[in-house]
């Protein structure tokens, strides 16, 4: 790790780093210990509560299984409607012409300004009262639309810091072999940005699946989070027991994409054949609020 | 080569997932969704309030249930036949007028308001507004004691809705998306009521977990006539009403009455007459 | 055309909204400059409390947090954080669970920072004889938080844009408000454009403002 911060521990260091392990071991085993027996107190331990989880399928196959369908469905779905979008305002806010550069960038800061949440119960309301979606569809619809309004400006800044990040002689010696700038971005500049770009999108995947969630808790959406509730009507109320599988489960998956996307791009890094330039997971989470603020360093301390 | 390695990878497992959601999300449903021939009856009820209608590994349970299979049996629909569909609170007005579903069963109270928009079979229940408390709690014992009192309901229902605007408008209202959400906090004193119609309440006390643990407050704060709503003018309103009579009359729902809700010492109305809506 | 606003109290929503913002703002600069100096920090078990600690928060929804600092710590567990009726329990709770989710992302743009401070920097502090206290507070914390503005920037407009969350434990802020409009009233449109506009209205100046400071108090190297 960091040790340029600290010299090689003397005695008297390790001594009282060993306190300090003590001291935050005995605070954390005191905060454990507390929600233990309060849940115990309060019966929330008892095995019927939990039961229904680890004998038998039945409530994976009934209230979980569906639930987690829906959420992948509309995650996949918002990434493959949002990815082309993203692609379009993306390469619009590179043009030479102002009257396409300067709308494509509006479009993308005015939905990253807006809370995704606000976005799904305006779909919401906007398919209730224009379209005639069937209510079962409509919650879906709602969390799509309002995942791809917010991502397609996302991924739109991904593409943009992913062509940005190839090394300049690429456009250059393209326009010295005489390639048109429409050639130049389909031949040379967007094949190298998309493999620069798979472990970014891969990230926002993450994102895009824990704000499916909003979809359950506000919008009726059957996702995982609400098959929680339905879950608990009918196992006594293990309203606790449901919801830390739930939340189990949502790490599981992106504890999974993250490690999927850091792989990617270490991956990537390692390639002979790639330029080098890739868009990591740590800049997704910059991109999605504000300005890319170019590669990491990662030569400090 | 590699890298084309990584991006038809990713594409595959893209593809797989895909796949995989678009064939679960059809049978998910239980069944085909083809709306031809009417070989099949669509029935909206409430997946989540145990007693009454909730979704269970063995299929649907609860006496909205009962009374929904009683009455497509004697429009000609056998158990199978039946396609049940999830119908929200919100939404049941909606999923008639669109023709989502034939009929609705899922504790929806007869209301002028609604009367303008769908037709109602029955009433084929009466239950009333009321609050579920601890069993050791001896704090509210009238409808005036919920002013000072915390209580929990669903956001947006017609009982939360009540509370603030008459029953007791100084009473702290905790809203939940569901009431099972409500009863951990009910059961540890963070909250001192959950109140809704008396008969989902019983549901929830009736659930093996929770013998002895709540009680029914007994307020009988409002009337709540559960009808079967149907499509406005449509002719399955008059079919229905037979059926409930024949119900009644059978004993059909006498026993349905108590297999769902008699462990929760739940003094049900008798069987209304169809037709008699108390307000 | 927007008489019915007036029945709304629209200011209120927004004025919760920046309070939960600021709030949460405040506590998880707090919190997460701490799990950050856990995460370098000579101490193995911190640096692993730390690393465990940003790794699961980051795979889990905001509103699984919020709803179980509602669910498991209010209602099961009892903790009201010292306030007594729903109104301002949830509004609190709903600042914790802003706080334990935000904090995880201010340790990620701290530790990016602390890893754009030169090498130099702390050796030159150690050759000093100072110690890993004061080598990360008096020299390495504050370039590194200067250089960290912008990537603490993009968190706080992020956090802002999440205190929607909280609308899921019933806290009457914008999002809340909103819905509650749009089923009483039939304006979606312009229902919409107003709640929008507000959120561009506290978001821009914030990213805009930030950016400039970020710009103006940036390490020259």
């Amino acid at each position: 790790m960091s040790s340029v911060l600290y010299d090689a521990q003397g005695p008297r260091a390790k001594r009282r780093n060993a306190v300090f392990t003590v001291v935050f071991l005995l605070a954390l085993a005191a905060l454990l210990w507390w929600v233990f027996s309060t849940l115990n107190d309060k019966g929330q331990l008892e095995w019927a509560l939990w039961k229904p989880f680890f004998t038998g399928t039945e409530a994976w196959t009934t209230y979980i299984w569906p639930g987690l369908q829906n959420t992948l469905k509309a995650a996949v779905l918002a990434v493959i409607i949002a990815l082309p979008l993203g692609a379009v305002l993306g390469i619009a806010r590179l043009s030479d012409h102002a009257w396409v550069r300067v709308p494509a960038g509006i479009v993308v800061e005015f939905f990253r300004a807006i809370p995704v949440l606000v976005l799904m119960i305006f779909g919401l309301a906007l398919f209730a009262e224009y379209t005639n979606v069937s209510s079962d569809d409509r919650p879906l619809y709602a969390v799509v639309t309002g995942l791809v309004l917010y991502n397609a400006s996302v991924l739109a800044e991904i593409v943009r810091a992913g062509i940005l990040s190839l090394p300049k002689g690429q456009s250059e010696a393209a326009m010295a072999i005489g390639l048109r700038k429409n050639q130049l971005m389909r031949l040379v500049l967007l094949p190298q940005a998309v493999t620069a770009m798979l472990p970014a999108i891969v990230s926002q995947l993450v994102v895009i699946v824990k704000d499916t969630a909003l979809g359950g808790a506000v919008l009726t959406f059957p996702e995982l989070l609400a098959s929680a509730n339905t879950m608990s009507g009918y196992y006594g109320a293990n309203v606790i027991a449901s919801f830390t599988v739930v939340a189990v489960l949502f790490i599981a998956l992106n504890f999974a994409l993250t490690s999927f996307a850091s792989w990617l791009e270490a991956r990537l890094r390692r390639s002979k054949r790639s330029t080098g330039a890739v868009l990591g997971v740590e800049d997704v989470d910059d991109i999605n609020a504000a300005e890319v603020g170019g590669p990491h360093k990662t030569d400090g301390v | 080569m590699k890298l084309r390695k990584v991006t038809a990878a990713s594409a595959t497992v893209l593809a797989l997932a895909l796949t995989a959601t678009a064939c679960g999300g059809d049978d998910g449903d239980g069944g085909s969704s083809s709306g031809g021939g009417k070989d099949k009856i669509t029935i909206g009820i409430k997946f989540d309030q145990p007693g009454l209608g909730q979704k269970t590994p063995q299929g649907y349970a609860g006496f909205d249930v009962d009374v929904a299979t009683y009455v497509a049996k004697k429009l000609g629909y056998e158990e199978d036949q039946i396609e049940w569909k999830e119908s929200k609170s919100a939404d049941r007005e909606t999923m008639l007028q669109r023709g989502d579903v034939d009929f609705i069963a899922a504790t929806y109270s007869i209301t002028p308001e609604r009367q303008e928009k769908v037709d109602f079979a029955g009433p084929y229940l009466l239950a009333h507004q009321d609050v579920l408390l601890r069993a050791d709690d001896d704090k509210i014992k009238s409808p005036e004691d919920l002013n000072d009192a915390k209580l929990c309901s669903v956001t947006g229902s017609t009982s939360a809705q009540n509370i603030k605007e008459k029953l007791a408008p100084k009473a702290q209202l905790q809203p939940y998306p569901t009431y099972s959400a409500c009863l951990p906090g009910l059961q540890n004193g963070a909250v001192d009521a959950l109140t809704t119609d008396d008969s989902i309440l019983a549901g929830y006390a009736a659930q093996e977990q929770f013998k002895g643990k709540f009680k029914l407050g007994g307020f009988k704060l409002t009337n709540e006539n559960y009808g079967i709503g149907v499509k406005k003018g449509s002719d399955l309103k008059d079919k229905i009403n037979k059926a409930l009579e024949e119900m009644v009359s059978d004993g059909s729902w006498e026993t349905a009455v108590k297999e769902n809700f008699g462990p929760a010492n739940y003094k049900n109305e008798p069987a209304p007459k169809i037709g008699d809506i108390k307000s | 055309m927007f008489d019915f606003l007036e029945d709304y109290d629209l200011l209120g929503a927004f004025w919760t909204t920046v309070q939960l913002a600021v709030l949460s703002a405040v506590g998880s600069l707090i919190w997460g400059t701490l799990l950050a100096a856990m995460r370098v920090g000579p101490v193995p078990l911190m640096r692993g409390f730390g690393t465990a600690y940003v790794n699961i928060v980051r795979n889990i929804p905001l509103t699984v947090i919020i709803l179980f600092t509602s669910l498991g710590l209010n209602q099961t567990l009892g903790v009201s954080l010292g306030a007594d009726d729903f109104e301002s329990i949830n509004f609190r709770l709903a600042v914790l669970g802003l706080i334990l989710y935000t904090s995880a992302f201010v340790c990620e743009a701290l530790r990016s920072g602390i890893n754009t401070v030169p090498v130099g920097q702390a050796e030159a502090a150690r050759a000093l004889g100072l110690n890993f206290n004061q080598v990360l507070g008096l020299v390495v914390l504050p370039q590194a938080f200067r250089s960290s503005v912008g990537p603490l920037a993009n968190v706080l407009i992020a956090l802002i844009k999440n205190t929607t969350v909280a609308a899921a434990i019933g806290v009457a802020e914008a999002a809340l408000l909103m819905k509650e409009m749009i089923e009483n009233e039939a304006q979606l449109l312009l229902i919409s454009a107003v709640i929008a506009f507000g959120f561009v209205v506290l978001t821009l100046p914030t990213g805009l403002f930030l950016g400039w400071v970020g710009k103006k108090v940036a390490v020259k190297r």
